[in-house]
């Protein structure tokens, strides 16, 4: 598959009275064209950074790229220019934020908000760009969308506001989409069908998506692959099955053990101890460590590097080193393992045979 | 089995005017009783009323209509001072933002020891503290942190000071209004432990409000499905997930994602379509299995029965 962004060695930090804070620290990954990549994390964990700074909308001072390369379509972003930036914002990649009360408007009208990137990336006039804005609305699902362009956000319902803010994303058929945890502020229903109508645009248009979320059925839904990211790092990458019904870093057995599935019904939730750490004094070793029962003496000394558990699947814990002792996950991991295990199996069998 | 009822809601309604000719009702005729010992689920989306239900039941607002009888007495009559003291010592409530709803100008010990002050629960200061140091133990935190402010401390840590103070005057019956919703993944499970815990120890009842459906099945006994200030279904939390009686119950489970790419992938949706339903009939509540009740005219109720049996 073809390589749309690749992000190499990324580290972002902020420098605040209390000291440099290292946000993001190191991090690699690829997304494919037409895939849906999802990183997944704790609030902290640097996954909005991370994204943030692929837009180059992390506000210089405090906060700064401190190495790595952005690679988008071999360009790297992070060594353009502001003017350089802004033609491919909103152009090439395109951002879906949380809040769509606080990321639209308040006292422009639907309409010109969605023709503003028409207007400046495809240089369309603005007869043009009202035309094409209608379509958007249609496209994402918005009734009455000849009539309702002209009105303001105050006029739409939440679900139908996020609605807008994928239209103006969309507006100039961007490369990348970005998604920064589009449905948390949304009802159940509300975010089954913005998630629907996401997967379905990107199906027309053949985009890429970052989609970025605390929640792990939304990933389950709509990812093809997922990193898991851990103290501005990315402890855990692979694909939506590896990570479900394979994980091995102890954070994500963490994270799908706190998670009640429909069939635990009486044992405890697995629940990580302690708190994510301060990231002004990152600990030495593996961040994890402090919050890990499986901890072992070199996690408190050494990070551990990316371990290959398959060509699509990496994870970042000496549990995976040759030398590492044979641990069991908790049980409610082993039950979602048994049936990967299982599969694979029949999967050796299949070419065999 | 025999059941003992804690709390008892009959016909329940608030309704808030929001000008001379308008009226919002929140909760319209809400009935249904909450056992001792059990954790009784209130789900529904944003603005059906259920955080209204939780904070009536309580008396934070006047009832517009209906009862709220807890242990048989009607927390809504006009009573006098001691019995509504001793009334709020019975019954507690846990918050949704652990960032509001703690005061940022009070000490933890301070914020903890509020109730134990008002009702004269420490004889001396010695004691006050020592229950204070107790209240921390139980939640999970430790005495050194009485001496501190709510903004030393992260959310899951403010949210178990908020069940600390609920727990300091020995409540029987806890009111927790979406608990968990402003903590992080690995943060939840730890409170919601924490919850089921005290709830073995302490011999509590909880009336648990939220919208993530997941939590709330785990948590809960029963549930109870609520749609603009009505319930529409009520059943034991398995049942309720196994026989989803009510289309609008039916299109919220099959809304949830599920931290399953299998399950996800053979998802299919249904959604929820008011109109389907006969107006000519004002629906009631009716059971249409053993303890599983649903809002339907007669002729739903039948055609429900018939499933019912089927599954």
């Amino acid at each position: 598959m073809e390589k749309l962004l690749q992000v190499n060695n990324l580290s972002v930090s902020f420098d605040t009275y209390g000291g440099e804070v290292q946000a993001v620290r190191g991090v690699n990954f690829d997304v494919h064209k037409g895939e849906t990549l999802a990183i997944v994390g704790e609030s902290g964990s640097g996954k909005s950074v991370t994204t943030k700074a692929l837009m180059r909308l992390i506000p210089q001072p405090p906060g700064r790229i401190k190495e790595g390369e952005i690679l988008f379509e071999g360009k790297d972003l992070a060594k353009l220019s502001e003017k350089q930036m802004e033609k491919i914002r909103g152009k090439d990649i395109s951002m879906i934020f949380q809040d769509p009360m606080t990321s639209l408007n308040p006292t422009m009208k639907i309409g010109n908000q969605i023709m503003e990137g028409l207007i400046k990336h495809q240089k369309m006039s603005r007869s043009q760009a009202k035309k094409r804005a209608v379509e958007l609305m249609e496209l994402v699902g918005l009734p009455d969308a000849a009539n309702r362009v002209d009105q303001y956000p105050h006029q739409f319902s939440g679900g139908q506001r996020q609605r807008v803010v994928v239209a103006i994303a969309l507006a100039c058929n961007p490369k990348l989409l970005i998604a920064d945890e589009p449905t948390t502020a949304l009802d159940v229903t509300i975010q089954a069908q913005i998630l629907e109508l996401m997967k379905d645009i990107q199906k027309k248009t053949d985009s890429s998506i970052i989609f970025i979320t605390h929640d792990l059925g939304v990933v389950a839904n709509v990812a093809d692959r997922v990193a898991v990211m851990y103290a501005g790092k990315i402890v855990e990458i692979g694909t939506v099955d590896e990570i479900f019904y394979n994980p091995k870093h102890p954070y994500t057995w963490g994270l799908l053990g706190s998670m009640p599935s429909l069939d635990s019904a009486d044992e405890d939730l697995y629940a990580i101890p302690g708190t994510p750490p301060d990231l002004i004094a990152p600990p030495k070793g593996d961040a994890f460590a402090a919050r890990n029962d499986y901890a072992m003496k070199i996690d408190f000394e050494q990070q551990p590097p990316m371990f290959k558990v398959s060509d699509t699947h990496y994870a970042a814990t000496w549990l995976l080193h040759e030398h590492a002792p044979d641990v069991e996950p908790p049980a409610s991991i082993q039950r979602r393992m048994q049936g990967f295990a299982q599969e694979a199996e029949l999967n050796t069998k299949g070419d065999r045979s | 089995m025999s059941r003992e009822k804690l709390v008892e809601i009959k016909n329940l309604k608030q309704h808030f005017k929001t000008g001379r000719h308008s009226v919002v009702k929140a909760v319209d005729g809400l009935t249904f009783d909450i056992y001792k010992g059990e954790t009784f689920g209130l789900v529904g989306e944003s603005g059906c009323g259920k955080s209204t239900t939780g904070r009536t039941i309580i008396r934070l607002y006047d009832a517009t209509e209906g009862e709220v009888n807890f242990n048989g007495v009607n927390v809504h009559d006009k009573k006098n001072k001691a019995d509504l003291k001793q009334f709020n010592r019975e019954m507690q409530m846990i918050f949704q933002d652990p960032y509001a709803s703690l005061n940022p100008r009070m000490k933890v010990e301070d914020i903890i020891a509020e109730g134990l002050d008002i009702h004269g629960l420490a004889k001396t200061k010695e004691a006050r503290k020592k229950r204070v140091h107790d209240l921390l133990e139980t939640v999970g935190l430790n005495k050194e942190h009485a001496n501190r402010y709510p903004h030393e401390f992260s959310g899951g840590q403010r949210q178990r000071i908020g069940i600390a103070r609920a727990l300091a005057v020995d409540p029987s019956f806890i009111i927790a209004d979406e608990p968990i919703s402003a903590l992080d993944v690995s943060i939840q499970a730890q409170v919601v432990n924490l919850l089921k815990k005290l709830q073995r120890e302490n011999d509590l009842t909880y009336l648990f409000i939220a919208h993530d459906l997941s939590m709330v099945k785990y948590i809960s006994d029963r549930i109870g499905v609520m749609y603009f200030g009505k319930l529409v279904e009520l059943a034991d939390a398995d049942d309720l997930y196994k026989n989803p009686m009510h289309p609008y119950t039916k299109s919220l489970l099959s809304a949830i994602p599920l931290p399953d790419p299998d399950y996800e992938r053979n998802r299919v949706r249904e959604e929820y379509d008011p109109s389907q339903h006969d107006t000519s009939e004002e629906p009631e509540f009716c059971e249409v299995g053993p303890d599983h009740w649903v809002l339907c005219t007669t002729k739903e109720f039948e055609h429900y029965k018939k499933e019912y049996v089927s599954v």
